[in-house]
Order: structure tokens, then C-alpha cells, then sequence
């Protein structure tokens, strides 16, 4: 088969099915490596990763359609999402979300015709102090006002933020241990500590 | 008169910038009760939090030292924590990833020591990008500095800890989806019984799932001993709480309070917490606990935050989450959108919960608009008494997971304390409150 993730990607995650006692336990992971890899799951995506963790594309498919962050169709580069559950609700989130719709002239769920930005209706993201929320890639951009909204998509058009990575990259914090043996072997070694601490665990009461 | 001079225990570094850094955490005695928690026998601490009597800080309430007795006599066992917070208008578990991820990455490391587990899961929810990074950062410089990993801090103890995102649903909050979404599949709640995860949990293994918030308090727990923590809050409502404060209020922000010695107004007026609501409006109602707790009209302001004491008046504390109505705040309207909620997060397995929670959605869209008639409130309460039977509380459950039995609160809510504003969006044709 030929692979689909680059080196980099393939390599993280080999990195990733090593984390689990079983290689399933990577698939949502692994959804999100391959959306920073190409901003959504692709086929040849989906064929990979059920080859990495052992299932099949249609069982990957199906836990994938199942995650609002995980696309089985291109989005934009910034998903703006706006969040309209009840305490945004109060502090007019669906004005703001229609405002927005008409800023970026896409309708709610709909993509820009230059594939910069798509639009989401969000259930509560938990950032209700500073409601209504808006979240552009998973990121807290706190842009409570349709004026403050429109200066963000001003500045994503023109270049982008530093803050806030292109869709697709969750955490750009990377695990840095645990991971000193080659990925594969990561396995073996987590099952020896486990035996090694069961062993010697004589305090257990 | 609000109570605030108990201890600090989960939310002692918030004053600081950089509270989420290894430097700052160690600086403010951060790891300090793990290496007291390595030296006492591991039974020794899983009595501390039995004293403590810390009732789970997710939303059932469970307590946190029961649902760990269950799986001391096993042998082979995972400890996964619940990062999932979905909750609407419950922000404290961000709060604490985001802001002091040492010390939940110290309580699990001490709660797994108490287990004598070697593995564990920390399940973020996927929208939270800061809070994935603030965590991950934490995990790694907890390895670097010996408080995680092989032969902690020279005790002979490992454990490995892995940050584990989810990807947006809310249903992965309940501890049975949290475990099938872990495993890579959908997060569908588990067919009970077994009951507890303790007896089948995370690939068919005993497993303990605790909250952020339960395992945040074990640091102040070991150092300060079970019954310090016992000695705040009164009856089975024990040591502090975070309280996330939203809609018409002035300081809409998370609190932690005592248990029980705080109300609800103390929690919306104090000027130290919310400094009373927005242009001084009335309070028309307000959720005590989460939008899948029934609503409290402003007459049970004085009740105060404990468990039982808002069980009494028949709603729940649940996820610590309290949103404050106005009088401009249609109940339609908000009832709709709770409904909506919940719609759109029903898992789809069970019946009542998949095609209740749409009919209902769409009774409640048609009466907001203006659209509706009047026999649409006996319908609703009807969809309604078929997802949760009798209406009562706590609610009667005719599906797997509690998400379906929890889509009634508000409306039933809504319907029995503004039946007038129901009434007049049909009347009118359109809403009353503009």
C-alpha cells in the first residue's frame, strides 16, 4: 500500500498507536494527525490509519462521523465557530452567528468559495464569562462583538495569526516522553513497567 | 451573608500568570504532597479520601472513595480521568487544565499510587486546543522531573500518563461513553449492567474514572488530612466546590465556595462573587446545576450549594453550573435551546432519547416562532413523559445513559413556572419578550 501520511506524520503516528495497549485506541488521534496533515480526513487517510490500528476504513469512517472536530469533507482553513447554547444565547450568540454568516457570506456549516474560512454553529465551549464564545480552530479568540469578529476575519484574510494554526492542528505541544525507545518497542516497554511496579508493589494494602 | 474564609484548596494559584509552569507549581509547593502520598502506604491514602469524604465533582455526585474501594481487590486496572467537561455553562475543569495542570496531573499521579495503577488516561475534550497544550507541557515536564514515569520521585512507583484527546461530543462525558470513545470507537454509553467500570470498564479491564475537578483536590487532601477537608461543608456535601456563574450577572466568572455555608445569592450577589446581576435586573429564574438540572424560581435563592439541600427542592447540583434569567429572558426560547442541545448530542441508541429529543426540539421551535397552539404544551409534556416517566425527580430513566432523562428538566421547568408566556407566544403569534 502506499502511504499517505509523510514521513513526519507516518512517524508520529507510529508514535501514537505505541501510547495504547491497543492500536484502536489511537483512530481519534490519528483523525486529528491526518486534519494537520491535509485539514480534513481524506480517503487514503482513513484507509491508513484503519491499517495502522487494525480495523477497517468503513469502522474508522463510522467512529469519525461520529466527532464534530473530525471532517470527512475539505473545510477551510479557519473554522469559526460560533457557540448559541445558553448562556451565549442570553448575551445574543445567534445575533452574532447571524452576523457572521453575512460578514464571511456563507450560510451556518457553509465554506468561503477561497476555502479560508468555514462557518459552525457550537454547542457550549465553556468560555460562558465571555459570552457569546467564539472559537476559530479550537482556539478562545474572545470576540464577543460583531465589530471585534469582523477585525479577526480581517486579520486571518490578511495572513493570519500566530496564535492560531491553520484547521486541523489541535495540541502543537508534541509528547517528549516516554518515547526515548523506537516507536513500536514503546509498547513492550510500557508493559514491562507495568509488570516491574506489579511485582514489586508489596505496599499494596 | 456569604462565607469566604475557608481554604483555597483547588484554586490557591490563580493569582499567578504562569500557575501552569513547572517553576511557579514548585515555587507555591507543588509535588510536595505526592512525595508525602509516595511515603504512606497506599491504603493509608485511599483512607485519607474516604475521610474526606469527596463526593465526585462531575455531575452524579458519586463518592469518589466508594468508586475506588470497588477496584482495590483487583489485580490488572487503568485510571482514566474525565477531561470531557460538555456540560453547557460549566467552565472549571478548563479552568483547571488551562491554569494549574500540575496539580491534576499530581492528584492523578497520587490517586493511582492509592490504586496501585500503572497506566492512566487523562480524556481532554477536543475543543480545548490551550488546554490539550497546557497539559501535554505539564505531562512532559512532570516526566522531566521525576513526578511521572519509572521509579517516581525514587519511590519504586510508575506510572505512565497519557493526554488523550477527544473530538467534540458531548455524550463522552458520561463515564461509559468516555471509555467506548478511548477505546476508538463511537462514544456510546454502555448497556448496564455492570453498573460500574470498576467491575468492566476500559478494554474489559477494572477501571476507575474520576473527574478533573475530584482528583484536583487530592494534593491539598495529603497534605492537610481527609478530615480537614471533611471539617468545610456540612453533611455529605464536604470541602469546597468551583461554581461556574453565567447569564445576567455582573462578574460572570468560576468561584470556589465552601459547601453548603454559601447560597445562591451569596454565589449571585456577594460582591466578592457575582456582585449581583446585570442593570440590577430581578432574577426571573435560574439553573442550579447544569442545563440537565430542573430550573429554581428566585423564592429558593437562600438554598444553599450542597448536594442534598438543592436535591430537597428537587433538582441537583450537578456539574456546579448556575445561569441567572432576567426578566427580558424568554422561556421558550431558552427551553428550545437546551432541547436543541440536546438533540443534536442524543447518541442515537436508545428511542425516547433520538426521536423524543427531536419532536420536542421542534414543538418548542414552532412555539417560539409563534407558530405553536395551545394543545402543543400537553404535547410536550407528553413527549416528554415518555422519555422520562412520571416527570418526577430525580427522573426515571427509560435509556441507557442519563442524557435522555435529562432533556425534560427544562422543559417541564419552563412549562410549570411560565405557562403565561407559553400561552402568550401562541396568543400573540409571536414572542412576548420581543
Amino acid at each position: 500500500m502506499t502511504r499517505h501520511l509523510r514521513q513526519e506524520f507516518r512517524q508520529r503516528a507510529e508514535e501514537l498507536v505505541a501510547l495504547y495497549p491497543h492500536a484502536r485506541s489511537a483512530t481519534v488521534p490519528l483523525c486529528h494527525l491526518a486534519q494537520e496533515q491535509d485539514g480534513y480526513l481524506c480517503e487514503a487517510a482513513i484507509e491508513e490509519i484503519a491499517a495502522l490500528t487494525g480495523t477497517t476504513p468503513a469502522e474508522v469512517r463510522g467512529t469519525a462521523s461520529f466527532y464534530d472536530l473530525l471532517h470527512l469533507e475539505p473545510v477551510g482553513r479557519y473554522v469559526v465557530g460560533v457557540c448559541t447554547n445558553i448562556a451565549c444565547l442570553l448575551a445574543g450568540g445567534l445575533e452574532l452567528l447571524d452576523h457572521a454568516s453575512r460578514a464571511l457570506g456563507v450560510p451556518v456549516g457553509g465554506t468561503t468559495a477561497d476555502g479560508t474560512f468555514t462557518l459552525e454553529e457550537c454547542e457550549c465551549l465553556g468560555d460562558c464569562d465571555a459570552a457569546p464564545c467564539v472559537q476559530v480552530n479550537s482556539r478562545f479568540v474572545r470576540t464577543t462583538t460583531p465589530a471585534a469578529l469582523d477585525a479577526l476575519v480581517a486579520e486571518l484574510r490578511s495572513g493570519g495569526s500566530p496564535e492560531i494554526p491553520p484547521f486541523g492542528t489541535l495540541s502543537r505541544v508534541r509528547r517528549t516522553v516516554g518515547l526515548a525507545v523506537p516507536a513500536g518497542q514503546v509498547a513492550a516497554e510500557r508493559t514491562r513497567v507495568r509488570l516491574e511496579t506489579a511485582a514489586s508493589g508489596g505496599a499494596s494494602g | 451573608m456569604a462565607k469566604l474564609d475557608a481554604p483555597r484548596i483547588v484554586t490557591s494559584r490563580m493569582g499567578f500568570d504562569d500557575a501552569h509552569a513547572l517553576p511557579r507549581y514548585l515555587a507555591t509547593g507543588g509535588y510536595t504532597a505526592l512525595r508525602t502520598a509516595l511515603s504512606m502506604p497506599p491504603a493509608d491514602v485511599a483512607a485519607e479520601v474516604d475521610a474526606a469524604s469527596l463526593l465526585g465533582r462531575g455531575g452524579a455526585g458519586f463518592p469518589a472513595g466508594r468508586k475506588w474501594s470497588m477496584l482495590r481487590k483487583s489485580d490488572l486496572a487503568y485510571l482514566v480521568v474525565n477531561g470531557d467537561e460538555s456540560e453547557p455553562a460549566t467552565f472549571k475543569d478548563r479552568m483547571l487544565m488551562e491554569r494549574d495542570p500540575h496539580q491534576l496531573v499530581e492528584g492523578i499521579v497520587i490517586a493511582a499510587w492509592a490504586l496501585q495503577v500503572t497506566a492512566a488516561f487523562l480524556y481532554v475534550r477536543g475543543e480545548f486546543a490551550l488546554g490539550l497544550e497546557r497539559v501535554q507541557t505539564a505531562v512532559n515536564d512532570a516526566y522531566a522531573h521525576g513526578a511521572l514515569g519509572r521509579d517516581i520521585l525514587g519511590s519504586g512507583f510508575s506510572l505512565d500518563l497519557v493526554v488523550h484527546p477527544g473530538a467534540g461530543a458531548y455524550i463522552c462525558g458520561d463515564e461509559t461513553g468516555l471509555l467506548e470513545s478511548l477505546e476508538g470507537k463511537r462514544g456510546f454509553p454502555r448497556i448496564k449492567p455492570p453498573y460500574f467500570p470498576a467491575v468492566m470498564g476500559l478494554y474489559g479491564e477494572p477501571t476507575v474514572v474520576n473527574n478533573v475537578e475530584t482528583l484536583s483536590n487530592l494534593p491539598w487532601i495529603v497534605t492537610n488530612g481527609g478530615r480537614a477537608f471533611a471539617a468545610l461543608g456540612q453533611g455529605r456535601s464536604t470541602g469546597t466546590r468551583l461554581f461556574a456563574l453565567a447569564g445576567r450577572v455582573r462578574r460572570p466568572a468560576v468561584y470556589e465556595l465552601e459547601m453548603v455555608h454559601n447560597t445562591f445569592r451569596d454565589l449571585i450577589y456577594d460582591p466578592a462573587l457575582g456582585g449581583g446581576t446585570t442593570d440590577d435586573v430581578a432574577v426571573k429564574a435560574f439553573i442550579p446545576g447544569g442545563v440537565s438540572s430542573p430550573w429554581f424560581g428566585p423564592e429558593l435563592l437562600d438554598v444553599p450549594l450542597g448536594q442534598d439541600e438543592v436535591a430537597e427542592h428537587g433538582s441537583m447540583l450537578g456539574s456546579g453550573s448556575v445561569v441567572v434569567f432576567g426578566p427580558q429572558d424568554c422561556p421558550v426560547r431558552a427551553a428550545w435551546r437546551i432541547t436543541k442541545f440536546f438533540q443534536r448530542e442524543s447518541c442515537g441508541q436508545c428511542t425516547p432519547c433520538r426521536e423524543g429529543a427531536g419532536w420536542l426540539e421542534r414543538i418548542l421551535r414552532r412555539l417560539e416562532g409563534g407558530g405553536g397552539r395551545h394543545e402543543d404544551l400537553d404535547l410536550l409534556l407528553d413527549v416528554c413523559d415518555n422519555i422520562a416517566p412520571g416527570l418526577g425527580w430525580p427522573a426515571q430513566q427509560t435509556t441507557i445513559c442519563p442524557l435522555g432523562p435529562s432533556i425534560p428538566s427544562s422543559i417541564v421547568s419552563a412549562i410549570a413556572m411560565f405557562k403565561d408566556e407559553f400561552l402568550a407566544h401562541v396568543d400573540l403569534g409571536r414572542c412576548p419578550n420581543g
